[in-house]
């Protein structure tokens, strides 16, 4: 009961904080926008083209959104001194992980989630794209966050943080791109993209079933 | 098993193995070559250029072998603190690449007159492309920390973390290439493969697997030889300051 | 029979022995003072008994029991203030506390733990806006947070003025009478006489 009570204080606290510091929530999302309005000027605004690859590049930019927010994660809690004394609460480090993973989600992926919409008809989508863009990334991006805080994890205190980041996350995290963009797709060229979301949530259930273990593991070696 | 956990037991067991291993692949070498150049057949619809297969099958194998194989080693090393496997696991990284890179770039000069593209986004070559990254990815996190058995737990993590994905990567991408370009490329697996190619094929892989083992044994003593090195000269630093306090 | 005791303790970092062989034991209520130059191990040594680090050789005890220092059982008995203040400069001190009493499932005590420190005045202030020795008062007062039987203190009086130091030999005084242990590394003069005085690095 207690460790659920720790798990609720530290999605309060890091809320609690993003809250107060809104513009390290907003940079990952004005990223995203303005990332994607350089779409139409590098490739040319045809609109059969910009439908074409619309849900390709919306998915690509949310990777990269998230990628810039991801180390943040752990990174404060590692230089104040707080990261030591979640490592020695009492209550199991996976909890409190997957916690931190829960309210670093809310105040990033569900901006982007939220903001899709205005994207899908900026780059054209159809009606559809209004409802299963959203639905997908809001399947995936948790998926995202949570293969992201294994990396943050075993980064902390490494010489090359970010670019690093990059190359130990990015792999990992292609076959929700896949499915991400499988699903809405399928759904805008009438393929049925159904298979894809529920592939994207199957996915979401294995990284919640792997990462916290990883993470914590992860962390703990940084108390070493 | 438990003997080996001293490296000592274990270089001279490395002592003993590795003029075998390395005489075999001297013998070897040359017989596999002569198979798969010359006695060999070409093949009937890729003439001459089906040659490379001699190359580019073992290095695909043997780059996947050496993955598993470094999951495996940074599993001991993780649960058991095991500094031998943690070791091999290290060592055994670049060869993985390096047999990774060899497998992608004979492809790639086998798909250029058979395909007539150096590249196609298929779904085994993306994959082969993702396991060289994470190969990648596991050397750069062993050397991002200044403290270098921090780098090595952390990279057995990630090298732990990869060998789960990794068959999910490979799902994914065999389905992505599906939806999206149907399969007009000439396939690799396409015809059964004769007895005539099949022999050399196999003389190859032995080759490429002695390869591994004397360069992985190799790179192990090297390794233990420059940590015993480091242990020597912090022995002296303390030595040093003990008499000058 | 000692309340905690160690023996034979050897930790390694980075490949090299920063001790080796050290131990010690421990009466209810008596507190272990660790002295020696920088780098001598004081911190490490701190770090291990909170079972933040491995060590390499050695057994602990608790009671008379033998303890792992890394499992959820030790990790609830012990407060371990470190270097680090472990507070966030954008939450005020009371939340800062809060957070902390909801980690180690301890009681509403803010309160009561602020008011030790004479921080009673500055609860509704952001930490951003405090002083150095106001945050190190700040990281003191989880000690009070929740009753915790083993506290490990690495330089607790860094940046303290003169009455802070008081209230934390005061607090220390108290921890002691109701029958704990502190393990406290320091460099200057011990806060309480110390029951035992482990030199390192020597």
């Amino acid at each position: 009961m207690s460790a659920i009570r720790a798990a609720g204080a530290v999605v309060a606290r890091d809320l609690r904080l993003a809250f107060r510091r809104p513009g390290e929530s907003l940079l990952a999302v004005a990223f995203f926008a303005l990332a994607l309005a350089l779409f139409p000027l590098g490739v040319g605004p045809t609109p059969a083209l910009l439908v074409r690859i619309g849900a390709g590049v919306i998915w690509v930019l949310a990777l990269f959104a998230l990628l810039l927010s991801l180390e943040r994660l752990y990174q404060a809690d590692f230089e104040d001194g707080t990261l030591e004394l979640m490592l020695l609460a009492p209550a199991p480090l996976e909890l409190l992980v997957a916690a931190k993973c829960l309210a670093h989600w809310l105040s990033s992926g569900l901006l982007l989630v939220l903001m899709s919409p205005v994207l899908a008809l900026l780059m054209g989508l159809p009606g559809e794209a209004l409802w299963v863009l959203p639905a997908a990334l809001a399947l995936g991006t948790p998926t995202l966050t949570l293969i992201g805080s294994i990396g943050a994890a075993l980064l902390l205190g490494s010489r090359r943080g970010a670019t690093l980041a990059a190359l130990l996350v990015l792999p990992l995290f292609i076959p929700v791109l896949i499915f991400g963009v499988g699903a809405v797709d399928g759904y805008l060229f009438g393929l049925g993209g159904r298979g894809q979301l529920l592939m994207l949530g199957a996915l979401f259930l294995f990284a919640l079933a792997i990462a916290p273990f990883a993470t914590a593991a992860a962390l703990r070696l940084c108390g070493e | 098993m438990q003997g080996y956990a001293n490296p000592l037991a274990f270089r001279r067991l490395a002592d003993r193995v590795l003029p075998w291993t390395l005489a075999g692949l001297a013998a070897l070498l040359p017989v596999g070559l002569y198979l798969a150049l010359v006695q060999a057949p070409p093949d009937y619809q890729q003439g001459d250029a089906a040659r490379i297969m001699y190359v580019h099958v073992p290095a695909a194998w043997m780059a996947l072998f050496t993955y598993t194989l470094l999951a495996l080693l940074s599993a001991v090393a993780w649960i058991w603190r095991h500094l031998l496997a943690e070791v091999a696991a290290r060592a055994a990284a670049p060869i993985g690449a390096a047999f990774t890179a060899v497998a992608l770039l004979s492809g790639s000069i086998w798909g250029k007159p058979m395909w007539g593209t150096w590249w196609v986004w298929d779904a085994r070559l993306t994959s082969v492309l993702i396991l060289f990254f994470l190969y990648l990815g596991y050397m750069a996190l062993h050397d991002a920390f200044e403290d270098p058995a921090r780098g090595a737990r952390a990279a057995s993590i990630l090298a732990l973390v990869g060998a789960v994905n990794l068959p999910i990567i490979k799902f994914s991408v065999d389905w992505w290439n599906t939806l999206h370009q149907p399969a007009s490329i000439m396939r690799l697996d396409g015809p059964t493969i004769a007895p005539s190619m099949l022999w050399p094929l196999f003389v190859m892989l032995l080759v490429f697997k002695l390869l591994f083992v004397s360069v992985w044994l190799l790179r192990i003593r090297a390794h233990l030889a420059e940590r015993r090195l480091q242990g020597l000269r912090a022995m002296g630093a303390r030595g040093v300051a003990a008499t000058a306090g | 029979m000692p309340l905690f005791a160690a023996e034979d303790l050897a930790c390694l970092r980075g490949g090299q022995l920063v001790f080796a062989g050290l131990g010690f034991a421990l009466e209810e209520g008596e507190l272990l003072v660790l002295r020696g130059p920088n780098g001598s191990g004081k911190s490490t040594l701190l770090r291990l008994l909170a079972g933040l680090l491995p060590r390499r050789e050695g057994r602990l005890w608790w009671r008379g029991r033998t303890c792992e220092p890394q499992e959820a059982a030790h990790r609830a008995r012990l407060h371990y203030v470190g270097h680090h203040n472990a507070v966030k400069s954008d939450l005020t001190a009371a939340e800062n506390l809060a957070f902390h009493a909801a980690l180690y499932g301890g009681g509403e005590r803010v309160d009561r733990a602020l008011a030790a420190f004479g921080l009673s005045a500055l609860g509704e202030m952001r930490v951003r806006y405090l002083s150095a020795g106001q945050r190190r008062r700040l990281a003191l007062a989880r000690l009070l947070l929740a009753p915790r039987p083993l506290w490990l203190l690495d330089e607790p009086e860094v940046g303290l003025d003169r009455p802070s130091r008081k209230a934390l030999a005061k607090l220390l005084e108290d921890h002691l009478a109701g029958g704990g242990v502190a393990v406290v590394a320091t460099h200057g003069d011990p806060l309480l006489p110390p029951a035992l005085v482990l030199e390192l690095g020597a």
